[in-house]
């Protein structure tokens, strides 16, 4: 009898905790932000679940400045799956118009993504969260729980972790109070794409390499999406043949340029890549806002 | 993340064809950072090609700015980047490393610090296959490394790499060597770790890290990279009789009804004749459902979905094993227990135990004794602290299927949960049942607790009087039995001082002797229900989880908390035996409201506030509130 393969273990392990939840939370729901990682999570969930469908719905906190090939690939997978989707996007924000070039990233972050996350989980009384996050994503998520407990403000408290033995989860909770579960605590970006590979999982376009309008702000890509971006006077976008490791705001995703049209190049790329995958991500840079603080605010 | 293999660039098809046939090797890493861990696991990550080029930029810039190495590499930072963290105060227990090679992926457990320590070896021992003990070559076999070895091995794990570190400070001295090896070798043996890899290292130097080092002619043995690369994860929960722990019944349509889990001991294919635990029926495996079709086998550590020929009652927490080798069930065990709370362990106190996808409830019994992790001398115990191993008996309200802790970690292993604050409080592995809980067995009985309600024309409640001393439960208690009688209702009052003359005459004040002192008279409460009574308990009964105890053992809308709400300063005044006043001098000990503490109620049923009532009027509001009940 064969054993079993580092990405088969680790599918089983993911199975096992989504089951955990549903069997032991009452309203839980599945935070889907139509990148890479939320795919494979998906994907486990038709898994975990089958023949039934999973027994909870997807809530994506749309910013409304996602890209819009995002937007379209969420709304045709979720609805060829025959899944329930709920989008929430935040009323304060639209009502003050809060954006990243009219407001800077970190408010537009704040306000449109952690407050928004926030205000949807209350709005449906969720009392769990699935989360694509994994550990090898930043240092302070090697440690974090795979079911972390947040208070009824959302707040983490990481002196109330809980441990966490074998493949046992306590999953018990106080009124009020919301646990977020990482069933990809494990698994790395290179497991990901594998998975992706041979799962034959459909992901969002923006992964793979193509001509695309570009204009490069503080060194970085930036995809010109609609027409809200600025554009300096007499500045014109640039095609170029660029890519995506990660995915959000289209104005705060840095491009990469890159040939990679297929599956199979953009892992033999990123083998042969010498910056990390969070490089991409303009939020990281913002000094003064550590993963750890926004954790603690309510930052998934 | 250059992975070391021309295919990548050449032939990625075949390149990723050979990794996903890759295996995983979970391993935990024991030592302090002086022994130079971080140093060992940053070497790793480092010569596993899996650091980026930016953040190689950053272990320079910080190797320069804050290492320790003089402005050479400092591996250390790479895993000890957790400085903000500690200045915001934030625990540190267990952190989860990930790399891989062209053989393996690889998941590291590293528990830093010195605090909490048992706890977190014993959460990252919990998963791991391999155990890689670090000794500072300068300093030989320590207390540490006794107790580093002493976890290991209760935790289940086989294979233990010695890594004999800082051997460039001992002159790569073969003598050093053999001598550590043989001290621990001594050790290992009473603990029954057998299976043992000695390694001479400097993962300061990399000597014997990935490569064999020039300085170690003498050593002969694998480097850490080839052992951690090679060494044969064994399937030793393939090897065990099945156990499929149902997590959860999967229910589509009506035509379909699977049983979901992951598989924590060997195969199953259909056709296979199991038995379902506790409840002992049997059937036949029909199908293996999974979403990528359906198997003709499956093995342990699979997460799959089983279809039965038969239509037998299975809900979560069952334990689906083959028919000819079934789980032993009991409801009273022997086990070793890991506290890993702050507030320590109350025997007798109701708990909740989860096992598998069981939860039941359980009390533990004082320990039979704890161990000292350094010396392993056993010591008398009453209770457990924070990070303190004992043995005791446990006692479940209903019996589970379980398999003991050495024969297989899913079946065998619990954690323990506090029933009020939901946090996990300690762990246990399962030793074995004791002989009694299989022999004993529930009586049934022809007549049953609405029948004989019926007979005497009421329904069945306890009133539990919770307060002060000098409260005045006992006085309220009375005026109210007084009062149903007097309404022609069968009742029994249960008095705390007069149960302390008989049937309690053995227990004491300490917080665990009232703990006992209520479960029997909840107990007996319980009995007298059945009996179809309304009963009146009046007990000072100081701690929430006891009286949430008392109320778990009866049906919904059976109990009713009567909080008589008295000051200590009015009880204390009144202090009607004189009772508050020998504990000021003194005299008594853990007296409620003076040097133990009184929970108050949070949602008592009745609530009684004798500061504005008379006893009479608290008696005739307790009638009142019973009417509305429904009780009389």
């Amino acid at each position: 009898m064969s054993t079993l393969t580092h990405l088969q273990q680790l599918e089983a392990e993911s199975i096992h905790i989504m089951r955990e939840v549903v069997a032991e939370c009452e309203n839980p729901v599945m935070l889907y932000s139509v990148g890479k990682d939320s795919s494979v999570m998906l994907h486990l969930a038709m898994k975990a679940f089958y023949p039934s469908r999973p027994p909870f719905p997807l809530l994506h906190v749309d910013t409304t400045w996602k890209f819009r090939q995002m937007i379209e690939f969420r709304d045709s997978h979720t609805k060829d799956l025959g899944l329930d989707l709920l989008v929430h996007i935040n009323p304060d924000g639209i009502r003050d118009g809060v954006g990243p070039f009219t407001h800077g990233s970190a408010v537009h972050t704040d306000v449109m993504k952690t407050a928004s996350l926030k205000q949807a989980l209350d709005k449906y009384g969720f009392d769990a969260a699935f989360g694509g996050a994994r550990r090898d994503e930043e240092k302070s998520r090697a440690k974090e729980r795979i079911f972390s407990f947040r208070s009824a403000q959302h707040r983490w408290d990481p002196k109330r972790q809980r441990p966490e033995l074998w493949n046992l989860y306590n999953a018990r909770h106080h009124k009020g109070e919301s646990i977020r579960v990482f069933p990809l605590s494990n698994w790395t970006e290179l497991d990901i794409w594998q998975y992706i590979y041979l799962e034959k999982i459909p992901i969002v376009p923006l992964y793979f390499a193509k001509e695309r309008p570009v204009v490069e702000r503080d060194g970085t890509l930036i995809m010109v999406d609609d027409e809200r971006m600025p554009l300096a006077p007499g500045e014109v976008p640039q095609m170029k043949k660029v890519r995506f490791r990660t995915l959000g705001c289209y104005p705060l995703t840095g491009a990469i340029e890159s040939e990679a049209e297929t599956l199979t190049e953009i892992i033999q790329e990123m083998l042969l890549a010498t910056t990390s995958e969070r490089q991409g991500r303009v939020i990281d840079q913002d000094a003064s806002a550590s993963m750890e603080k926004k954790k603690q605010e309510g930052y998934f | 993340m250059a992975h070391v293999s021309d295919l990548i660039s050449v032939d990625i098809d075949k390149y990723l064809d050979s990794h996903h046939h890759k295996s995983l090797l979970r391993f935990i890493t024991c030592g302090s950072v002086d022994d130079g861990k971080s140093t060992l696991i940053g070497r790793l990550l480092y010569e596993s090609k899996m650091l980026f080029e930016d953040q190689l930029a950053a272990l320079e810039a910080d190797s320069k700015k804050v290492g320790t190495q003089g402005g050479e590499l400092d591996f250390a930072l790479l895993v000890d980047g957790l400085s903000a963290e500690r200045e915001q105060g934030i625990t540190i227990d267990v952190a989860y490393r990930f790399f891989s090679t062209d053989k393996r992926k690889f998941i590291v457990a590293d528990t830093p610090g010195h605090e909490q320590y048992t706890r977190n070896m014993a959460t990252g021992a919990s998963t791991a296959d391999v155990a890689v003990i670090l000794i500072d070559a300068r300093k030989g076999v320590l207390t540490q490394t006794r107790r580093h070895s002493f976890i290991v091995s209760l935790l289940g794990i086989r294979k233990v790499v010695l890594a004999i570190n800082k051997m460039d400070l001992m002159d790569y001295s073969e003598q050093v060597y053999d001598g550590i090896l043989a001290d621990y070798r001594v050790f290992a043996q009473k603990i029954g770790i057998t299976d043992i890899t000695p390694i001479p290292l400097s993962a300061l130097r990399g000597d014997n890290m990935t490569e064999r080092s020039p300085h170690t002619p003498w050593y002969a043995g694998p480097t850490l990279m080839d052992y951690l690369e090679t060494v044969e994860v064994e399937e030793y929960a393939l090897e065990q009789p099945f156990r499929l722990p149902v997590q959860w019944v999967n229910r589509p349509n009506l035509d379909f009804r699977g049983f979901s889990g992951l598989i924590a001991g060997g195969s199953i294919r259909p056709g296979d004749r199991i038995k379902v635990l506790p409840s002992a029926r049997e059937s036949t495996v029909t199908r293996i459902v999974t979403y990528d079709g359906d198997q003709e086998s499956a093995i342990a550590g699979q997460s799959v979905t089983l279809t039965l020929a038969d239509e037998i009652d299975i809900s979560r927490g069952d334990i689906i094993c083959k028919a000819d080798a079934p789980a032993p069930v009991a409801d009273q065990f022997e086990a070793t227990l890991l506290w890993m709370s702050e507030e320590n362990l109350i025997p007798g106190r109701p708990y909740l135990l989860k096992i598998g996808a069981k939860t039941v409830g359980a009390s533990i019994a004082h320990p039979k004794y704890k161990v000292n992790v350094n010396t392993l001398e056993q010591l008398a115990a009453k209770t457990l602290e924070l990070n303190e191993i004992g043995i005791s008996n446990l006692n479940l309200d209903q019996p589970i299927a379980f398999d003991p802790y050495a024969e297989n970690r899913e079946t065998g292993g619990f954690i323990l949960i506090d029933r009020l604050s939901n946090d996990t409080v300690g762990v246990g592995l399962i030793n074995f049942a004791l002989r009694r809980s299989q022999n004993v067995h529930w009586q049934a009985l022809d007549l049953n607790k609405t029948v004989r309600a019926e007979q005497k024309g009421q329904k069945p409640a306890i009133l539990w009087f919770t307060g002060l001393s000098g409260a005045g439960k006992s006085t309220i208690a009375n005026l109210v039995e007084k009062k149903l009688y007097a309404l022609g209702k069968h009742t029994y009052l249960l008095d705390g001082d007069n149960v302390r003359h008989g049937l309690n005459k053995d227990m004491g004040f300490t917080e665990a002797d009232r703990i006992e002192n209520i479960r029997r008279v909840a107990e007996v409460s319980k009995l007298m229900i059945d009996a179809g009574l309304i009963v009146l308990v009046s007990f000072i009964s100081p701690f929430r989880a006891e009286r949430q105890m008392a109320r778990g053992l009866v049906q919904d809308g059976e109990f009713l908390e009567v909080f008589i709400d008295t000051p200590i300063a009015v009880a204390e005044t009144r202090d009607p035996k004189g009772l508050y006043k020998k504990a000021r001098a003194g005299e008594i000990k853990n007296f409620t409201g003076i040097d133990s503490p009184y929970e108050a109620p949070e949602n008592a049923e009745i609530h009684i506030d004798t500061t504005s009532l008379s006893a009479e009027q608290a008696a005739e509001e307790i009638i009142s509130a019973l009417q509305k009940a429904g009780i009389v």
